[in-house]
C-alpha cells in the first residue's frame, strides 16, 4: 500500500450524473483509506447549497435569479436525458430499485467519511453566495493556490 | 467486546466498502464485525481492504449460494 494515498477532485459540473461520479469515486476513496478533497466551483457549488431546492441566495437581482435557477442538489439536472427535470427523478427511481446508493445517500457517507470539502472563494462570489449558504461540513472556501497545496503528491480528477 | 453484523449482500460499489469502512470506525478496539457479502468486487475487496487499513481479517466463510461472511477484528 502506497503511503499517503491522496485523492483531490474539482467538482466543476452541477450535472446529477457528473456529482454522482464525483461522490462515487470521492466516498469509494475514502472507504479503502486515502485522503480526499472536493473542490466545488461554478456549477458545482450546488452539491453542496444548504438549500437544497429552488431559492433566491445571491446577493442582487441577477445573482438571485441565478440561484433560483440553478438550485441546489435535490434540483440538479442529468446532463443527458433530462426531459425537464424528469430525467433525474427516472434516474433515481432506477438506482433505488437497483440497490444502487443515490446521489442524497452519497453525499451523507461522504460527511460520514470526513471527506474535506471545499468551496471555489471566486466561483462563490461571481455568484453572490456566502460560506452559511453552504453545507456546515464544508471545511473552508478557497482559491487555486490553496487547492494545489492540498491536493499536491495525490491524484487530481476535474469532473 | 462487541460483535455487529452487517449485510451488504444487496449493496453495490462504493456502498459496499463504504459500509463496511463506517461500521468499522463506530467500533471500539477489539470488537468484531461480522460482513455478509457477495461473491465478485466486494469478496475481492472488502477483506484485503480491512486489511490493508490495519484491520484483522479473522476468516473468510463460504455461507450459501453466493454469500459469504468476512469477518474482522478492529
Amino acid at each position: 500500500m502506497a503511503e499517503n494515498k491522496k485523492l483531490s477532485i474539482i467538482a466543476f459540473s452541477g450535472d446529477f450524473d457528473k456529482l454522482t461520479a464525483v461522490f462515487t469515486l470521492g466516498t469509494g476513496a475514502a472507504a479503502v483509506g486515502y485522503e480526499v478533497n472536493i473542490f466545488f466551483t461554478f456549477w458545482g457549488l450546488d452539491a453542496i447549497k444548504q438549500k437544497q431546492g429552488r431559492s433566491f441566495t445571491g446577493g442582487n437581482w441577477l445573482t438571485k435569479l441565478f440561484g433560483f435557477m440553478m438550485g441546489g442538489l435535490k434540483v440538479t439536472p442529468t446532463s443527458r436525458f433530462n426531459f425537464l427535470g424528469a430525467g433525474p427523478k427516472i434516474f433515481r427511481y432506477l438506482m433505488r430499485k437497483n440497490n444502487v446508493a443515490t446521489l442524497e445517500e452519497l453525499v451523507e457517507a461522504a460527511k460520514a467519511l470526513g471527506i474535506n470539502l471545499y468551496a471555489c472563494e471566486m466561483a462563490m462570489h461571481v455568484l453572490g453566495l456566502k460560506k452559511e449558504d453552504f453545507i456546515p461540513e464544508v471545511k473552508d472556501v478557497l482559491g487555486v493556490a490553496s487547492f494545489l497545496n492540498l491536493s499536491e503528491g495525490g491524484q487530481t480528477l476535474f469532473i | 467486546m462487541a460483535t455487529k453484523v452487517l449485510d451488504i449482500t444487496k449493496e453495490h460499489c462504493p456502498m459496499t466498502f463504504v459500509k463496511t469502512k463506517i461500521e468499522l470506525s463506530k467500533l471500539q478496539p477489539g470488537d468484531i464485525l461480522e460482513v455478509l457479502l457477495a461473491e465478485g468486487e466486494p469478496l475481492d475487496n472488502v477483506p484485503r481492504n480491512a486489511k490493508e487499513q490495519g484491520y484483522n481479517v479473522l476468516s473468510v466463510e463460504h455461507v450459501e449460494g453466493t454469500t459469504h461472511k468476512v469477518t474482522i477484528k478492529k
